[in-house]
Formats: structure tokens, sequence, C-alpha cells
């Protein structure tokens, strides 16, 4: 099925994904893909253990009762479990932009006065990347309660949960916001300053579009893992999907439970993954065409 | 050629008494980048409607002068008034100032994430809180009159080089300012587009824009020029009309500058 060579967008497209474009790499890249599936495949089930694990793991009548779950049996729907988990991800994911934002604005800033608040910027950030997320679950989830706050020590485990991602994740969310704020030129923010607009001004409708232009890739893998994270927050007792399918081992002694959360959070991750590459491959192809195009008026940037 | 009377405008400028046509006046300005003084006690008066070039080398201070008079870099000493009010006092507010000061810059810098006319309308509209009826009506205006009204809805980089510095050009313009600064604004293009920007220039000076143009284009400050300044090592070495700047430059810095300038086959 190799394209003959009047044809080089499917070519191209071809020798991205096996490596080259002509017939005997096709043969070649088969070959070799089915020779280790064979090999992986062949030591699993080859190996002493290999039915215990297949009866443990991959039992299929266990997968589906762990998916849709057994109240009377004491034991949850992974499945629905798994709501909670898009839940949790979806709010953290808002509050993160959002604060983290804030954290690489005040970090960029210049103004004197704005001084404490680089500082208090720069130590937040320090402490709550270089702090296990998971200490962080558990700092806010079993401190925030102790403190016996009106308000704040009453919130279910999940509220807790998000929190502590949102600490954790704002942290690195800032940095990648930092970088895309560097990576537009100074002369951008020279020439908005120079038409008048003030500082705020040229942020918003200047540096900022540009910016998270080129963020976007970098942030998406992020939220990537963000979305496994909420797995963590099951340590406080939330019936997420990660916590439901242990529910269920605990009751069955089977573990066929955590394979179904597994596909689950990959059904979830692996969509945004190829959406992360379709848009880095984009805007790769978009800064090849604006290199070549800087100086020439002849209009063949594909939009 | 020239809208300003040259010879009015004169050779001693910082004469200091109020010269009540100064667009521009800049006194003993001082500016360092750490241990390296880049401009050394500048003085310079532009009268209103004057095109004035500066020239030099590259390094001699033209460039940061412009983006002092833009308050784009803070200076370290020395004052500029523009139409007789202080701009570089404590309490200045820069962003009001630069609404009436437009600079071109040598690499174009226009918005790459916006089209032609977006680039053009966002300050009058921010800035000046016109409508955005208003604004693009300004801004077709002036596309037009640049020969870039079929452009108005591309982006920056499906133009040519001469055409985002026209469109550069245009959007300093759309604020009407009262004084506009070019900074080496054909150096960054290639050699046959060179000319459509120049002829711009030339347009702006004829319909009485005063400019303050930082160049390495001596035919053309020769054309356009009400008077031309050598810079060299951070100082105005010699200032003159351009006929005598360029056929009698009295100062041996000077001579010797354009003798190069002779040599390399550029004027």
């Amino acid at each position: 099925m190799a394209e003959a060579p009047g044809l080089p967008d499917l070519s191209a497209r071809r020798s991205r994904l096996l490596g080259t474009g002509d017939r005997r790499g096709l043969i070649l890249s088969t070959t070799s893909t089915v020779v280790v599936l064979a090999v992986l495949a062949a030591i699993f089930l080859l190996a002493p253990g290999s039915r215990a694990v297949r009866t443990t793991f991959f039992n299929p009548t266990d997968m589906w009762r762990a998916l849709v779950g057994d109240p009377k049996a004491g034991y949850y729907s992974v499945g629905e479990a798994l709501w909670l988990n898009i839940r949790m991800f979806v709010m953290a994911e808002i509050l993160i932009l959002i604060l983290a934002l804030v954290v690489a604005v005040v970090r960029q800033s210049t103004g004197p006065v704005l001084l404490p608040l680089r500082v208090v910027g720069t130590v937040y950030v320090d402490v709550a990347r270089g702090v296990p997320l998971i200490l962080v679950i558990f700092a806010i989830g079993f401190g925030a309660p102790a403190l016996q706050l009106r308000g704040v020590s009453s919130q279910s485990a999940a509220v807790y949960g998000v929190a502590a991602l949102v600490v954790s994740y704002s942290a690195y969310v800032s940095e990648v916001y930092r970088a895309g704020l560097n990576s537009v030129h100074r002369s951008q923010v020279a020439a908005a300053r120079s038409l008048g607009l003030s500082g705020p001004a040229s942020m918003r409708y200047v540096i900022l579009p540009q910016a998270i232009r080129t963020i976007i890739p970098p942030l998406l893998n992020d939220f990537i893992s963000l979305q496994k994270d909420t797995a963590l927050v099951g340590l406080l007792g939330s019936i997420e999907a990660n916590k439901a399918a242990e529910l269920y081992s605990d009751t069955t002694f089977n573990y066929s439970s955590y394979t179904v959360a597994a596909i689950l959070f990959l059904l979830l991750t692996i969509p945004l993954a190829r959406f992360t590459d379709h848009l880095i491959a984009r805007d790769q192809a978009r800064r090849l065409a604006g290199a070549r195009l800087w100086t020439r008026a002849t209009p063949a940037r594909p939009v | 050629m020239d809208a300003g009377d040259s010879g009015a405008a004169g050779v001693a400028a910082g004469a200091g008494a109020a010269d009540a046509a100064a667009a521009l006046r800049i006194e003993r300005l001082r500016k360092s980048y750490g241990a390296e003084e880049v401009l050394r006690g500048i003085d310079l008066t532009v009268a209103s409607h004057e095109v004035v070039c500066l020239i030099g080398a590259s390094g001699s201070g033209k460039s940061t002068l412009l983006r002092c008079v833009n308050l784009l870099e803070r200076i370290d000493s020395g004052a500029i008034w523009l139409d007789g009010q202080l701009i570089t006092g404590p309490s200045v507010d820069q962003n009001l100032v630069r609404r009436h000061i437009g600079i071109v810059f040598q690499s174009f810098n226009l918005f790459p994430h916006m089209t032609v006319e977006r680039n053009v309308t966002l300050a009058p509209m921010k800035v000046l809180g016109l409508s955005r009826a208003e604004a693009s009506a300004r801004a077709a205006d002036l596309l037009d009159r640049f020969g870039l009204g079929e452009k108005r809805s591309d982006f920056p980089d499906r133009l040519s080089g001469g055409q985002q510095q026209r469109v550069a050009i245009v959007r300093a313009l759309a604020m009407r300012p009262r004084l506009m600064l070019l900074d080496e604004v054909t150096s960054a293009l290639d050699p046959e587009l060179v000319a459509d920007v120049l002829d711009v220039i030339r347009e702006l000076a004829r319909s009485g824009m005063t400019m303050l143009i930082a160049t390495h284009e001596m035919g053309f400050a020769r054309d356009i020029a009400s008077r031309v300044c050598f810079l060299s090592g951070g100082q105005i070495i010699e200032q003159a009309p351009p006929e005598q700047l360029f056929s009698r430059p009295s100062d041996e810095r000077t001579r010797r500058f354009l003798r190069r300038i002779v040599d390399a086959g550029r004027m």
C-alpha cells in the first residue's frame, strides 16, 4: 500500500506513522510490529503465573461486575464513580487556569510596589511544585476539617481533593504561562505601549493572545496528567473510579476492577493526547509556513 | 519639497528660549545602559512640520534617542518637551504622552495574531475610545491612501516586508500623532521594497507631518530632511540643512563618516 511519488501528502502522512514511505519499509515495519507483539504476548502467556494473573486481573465477569457495580453486594460501579473524576477534573481545570494566570502575571510584573506579591508568588510556586501531590492532598484533606472553620471545615472529600489539585497544579501551570509570556518578543510590548496602550491593555490584547497560542500543547499535557491524578483524591475517601475499584477488590479479592478503572482512564486521556499531538503538528506547520513567507507576498499559508 | 523652513530651524538648536513653534525640544539628554553611556548630552529642537533626519554609524545612539522620546526608555538626566509640555517629569502620564507620538520600528512589530485592520484599529478603539465603526472608517481611509485597502483582512505574515512596514506606519498614523518617530524603517527590507516605504514617508512630509527619522538612506535624507543631524558616540556632532551637511560638513568626524558611506557606494 505504498504511495505513488505523485501523492506527496499521503506518503508524508504514512512516513510519519511508520518511519518510511516505500513498500519495503511498510513490510518491514509491519513485520517488526507483529514480532514484537508476539514476543510480548508469548512472555505473558508462558509465564508460570500467567493463568493466575489472567483470572485476577482480566476476568471478564469480574470486569463487567466492577463496571456496573452492585450496591447490595457492597461495591460501587467503577463506571459511575468515574463521573466524579470527570467533575473534579473539570472543576480543577477551570480554577487552575485562572489561579495560574494570576500567579504568572504577578511574577512577571516589574513594578516595585508589587515586590511583596512577587515574593509570595515565587515562594508559592517553589513550595507547591516541590511537595508531592499526595502530601498536599493529605494536608488539605485532613488539615482543613481539623481547623473547624465554618464553611471551610465541613466540605466533602472531593472538594478538598479539588483544592489540593488546584494548589499543586497551578504552580506548574503558572510556569507554563510564564514560558508563554516570555516567548512573546519584547518588541511586541514596545509596539503596544508605543501606541498608548496601558500595561494591562497590552497584556490583554497583545501579549496574552499570542502567549496562549504557544502554550496550549504543554497546557493540555499537564491536563492529561491532571485527569489521572484525580484518582489520588480517593485517598480521602471519595468514591471515585480508583476507590470504587479498590472497594470491589476488597470484597471479591479480584483485581479486575483496577483493570476496568485503567481502561476508563485511558478512554479519557487518549483522545486528549491525540488532540494535543494534532495541535502541536498544526503549530509546527504554521511556523514553517510563517518563516518561509517572511519577506514574500505570495500567500501560501494553510489556514 | 520640505515643509519646514530649514533656515529658521537653524543650526544652533538648544538655544533654549521658548520656541513657540517647537514640536519637540530635547535638552542635555543622557542615557546609559549599565556602564555604557549611549547618549551623552543631546540637545535638539524639532519645529512643527519640520523633518529632521538622524544619521550616524550603528551604535551612535540614534535608535536610543528615538526610544527615549517615546518614553520607551527611562532617561538618566535631561528633559524632553512635547509642544512645550515637559514629558519627562515624575508625574507624567506616559500613556497619554505616547498617544501623541507615533513610532515605527525597523522590524515592523505588527501584531501577528490580528488582521491588518485590527492592527490599525486596536489603539484608536482601546486608547482613544473610538467606536468600531469610527476606527474602521479611519483605518480604511489611511489604508486606501497608502495602497493597502485590499490587505485589510489579511494577517501580517501574508504581506511583504514593505507592505508590513506601511501597515506599521498606518497603525501609528491612526492615532493622529503630533510627532512621528521613524527608526530605520527600511533597514530590514529587501532592496526592491524600500522605495514604496520611502514614498509613503515623502507623502507624509508633504502633508506637513513633523518627523524625527533615524536612517541609513543618505539619498533619502538629502531629499526629505529640513535638517540633518550627525550623531557619533552619543552626541550630535553637527546639524545643518542637508545640502550643507552633505556637501560642506564642518566637522572632521562627519567628513570621515560621509566618506565611508560614499566609498561603500551608498551615496
